[in-house]
């Protein structure tokens, strides 16, 4: 890439850093993997006609009736666990970034009005972002899911309530700062409605903080939506995420058939420790204090 | 100072109202309990009697100042499905809860702080490498994860450790304890380990970074010169001044680990609170869920606040700004 633009330089930068490009390629192989699940993977592991209720809880590698191989075994109802890993990681990939994404705008928009408009509407609001920080996430996210029930929208409402507070508070620092800039005085001196103000010349501006927050919190929401499915309140059986995959498979553990929780679960760290380390990259090269 | 502190009163007096009129409602949303508390076939007349009983004909405003009512009075209302007074049964979990969220605070400070101390006192060695990227694995990896893989390793795989429950207990003024029996040890073990992770990779950052912090001020150098040994530096010196942030980060964090527990418990089937509240949304007992998060959202309040007043003491410009 250009080495002249930002973008050029920053991914240049970027580069340099061995652990983070091999955890992005990671990432972008776990998204292609999930993104082609319906196409790719060996088996439909919802289509009950294809199972085998002969092959259950066979350990990997174990061949099946009809010559089909079970790269990594199969669970109670003789589903492939390689297929069924593969669907996981796509609903749980679509749960993180559709609940990271709604968080951001939400959030942002929250945060930079705000500091915008200043006052009493800034104060009330932001004492009320405070004080949803001061609250575990997770506490939140799992009253919120008992209480709305099971299902995708559901417990993407429930994650974007407990996290949307973070990109307020980031968005709420960097627009103040920006507020007082003399580019948006010039704007503010125009015709130019105060919305556009807002979202075309500030927001803008206080991405790069921003888009640390998110990187972190699309791992957190795969997270809590994996922690909430295990504990039986995140999505249906119907619906399997990489949380209730694992959740089937912990009533088996204790009789040693250890592969039904154990791939699924190693799909869920790897991804979501390569979208940390990502994340950790990126905001120590937006660090100032860190620059050379 | 005294107008700073009725203003914070008051504010966390209006969000413990709100708290409780949105709980009240939300929880209100979850499910008929009627339908868990007697069985389908009874007579017309039985559950007729029964809903007036628990009040649930009556309107949900009247339903909610009732409610109200009872709790400035100390009453949580029964347990739907144990059947007793909530706030007994949930005073009956605590102990466990206690014990566990206390073992587990401990346990990161003694094992985090000397690591985090090691990592700031030599950034550059290989073992500091080690101990900080465990620390990015404790922070990342989800809590149930660690605990399903400790189960797996210890409880099945060398059959060292218990799988779940709390094991031998001894009961000291009425309250059963397991970390007074060799067994109740064994237990609490790894539920300890599993919900300390988290703390732990916390401690490790804070030490590390407080130690690097101090080791370059002058007050390492002139220790240095006066000709006191370095493991005397670090006791006396650095311990004691990266103690108050530590302290400070683990009083806010007491809340959060209480909230963690809920995993933990349910994993290792530990018998406290956190299980109730998962046992409780499964069987929609109402008054358990309704009295839980108000007991939470309450000792929340009861630390922000004080937060909010150590801080005005510390900064007097907090307390001259009207906020």
């Amino acid at each position: 890439m250009d080495k002249a633009t930002p973008l050029g330089r920053f991914w240049a930068e970027f580069r340099e850093s061995h652990i983070a490009t091999a955890a992005l390629a990671l990432i972008l192989a776990v998204g292609t993997l999930a993104l082609l699940a319906p196409w790719i993977a060996p088996q439909n592991p919802y289509d009950i006609g294809t199972l085998v209720l002969m092959d259950a809880r066979r350990p990997p590698g174990h061949v099946g009736a009809n010559g089909f191989v079970y790269w990594l075994g199969t669970d109670a109802q003789g589903r492939d666990l390689l297929s069924a890993t593969m669907y996981g990681l796509r609903i749980s990939v679509q749960i993180g970034v559709a609940a990271g994404f709604i968080a951001f705008v939400v959030g942002a928009t929250l945060g930079a009005t705000a500091a915008f408009v200043g006052g009493r509407i800034e104060m009330l609001v932001m004492r009320f972002i405070d004080l949803q920080l001061s609250f575990p996430a997770i506490l939140l996210a799992l009253v919120l899911s008992a209480l709305l029930g099971q299902g995708k929208t559901q417990i993407v409402i429930a994650l974007v309530t407990a996290q949307y507070a973070y990109f307020a508070r980031t968005a709420h620092g960097a627009a103040s700062a920006e507020r007082a800039k003399d580019y948006v005085e010039a704007a503010l001196s125009t015709p130019l409605p105060a919305s556009r103000v807002i979202f075309r010349h500030i927001l803008p501006n206080c991405l790069p903080p921003l888009i640390v927050v998110a990187t972190v919190q699309v791992a957190n929401s795969i997270a809590l939506e994996a922690t909430l499915s295990f504990l039986g309140l995140g999505l249906p059986v119907t619906e399997p995420s990489l949380g209730t995959l694992i959740a089937n498979g912990f009533q088996y553990m204790l009789s040693g058939r250890y592969w039904i929780s154990i791939y699924p679960g190693i799909a869920l760290i790897v991804l979501i420790v390569a979208i940390n380390l990502v994340g950790d990259q990126i905001r120590d090269q937006l660090n100032p204090r860190l620059k050379r | 100072m005294l107008g700073f502190l009725i203003q914070r009163l008051i504010q966390a007096a209006v969000v413990m109202m709100l708290i409780s009129a949105l709980v009240f409602i939300g929880v209100f949303a979850v499910g008929n309990p009627i339908d868990v508390l007697i069985s389908p076939d009874v007579t017309q007349q039985i559950r007729l009697d029964t809903i007036a009983a628990y009040g649930f004909d009556k309107p949900l405003w009247e339903q909610y100042l009732n409610f109200l009512d009872r709790l400035v009075h100390g009453n949580f209302g029964r347990s739907f499905v144990f059947n007793m007074p909530v706030l007994q049964l949930i005073l009956s979990r605590l102990p466990a809860t206690l014990e566990l969220t206390v073992a587990a605070v401990v346990g990161a400070m003694v094992i985090g702080i000397p690591l985090g101390m090691y990592a700031g006192y030599r950034p550059d060695s290989p073992v500091t490498k080690t101990i900080m990227g465990l620390s990015i694995l404790g922070f990342s990896v989800p809590t149930f994860w660690i605990g399903l893989v400790l189960i797996m390793t210890f409880a099945v795989h060398l059959g060292v450790l218990p799988a779940g429950g709390r094991g031998d207990t001894v009961a000291v003024l009425g309250v059963e304890w397991s970390f007074l029996t060799l067994n109740g040890l064994s237990h609490l073990f790894l539920p300890a380990l599993n919900l300390s992770l988290f703390k732990l990779a916390m401690m490790i950052r804070l030490a590390r970074a407080g130690t690097r912090e101090i080791m370059l001020t002058d007050t390492i150098k002139f220790a240095r010169a006066t000709g006191q040994s370095e493991w005397t530096i670090l006791r006396r010196h650095v311990l004691r001044q990266i103690a108050i942030p530590i302290v400070t980060v683990l009083g806010l964090e007491f809340g959060s680990t209480l909230a963690f527990a809920v995993v933990t418990e349910t994993i290792f089937s530990w018998p406290g609170v956190g299980k109730l509240i998962i046992d409780s949304i499964q069987s929609l007992d109402r008054p358990v869920m309704v009295a839980y998060l108000m007991l939470v959202a309450f000792l929340f309040i009861v630390i922000n606040f004080l937060v909010d007043i150590a801080y005005a003491a510390l900064d007097p410009r907090l307390r001259t700004r009207r906020a």
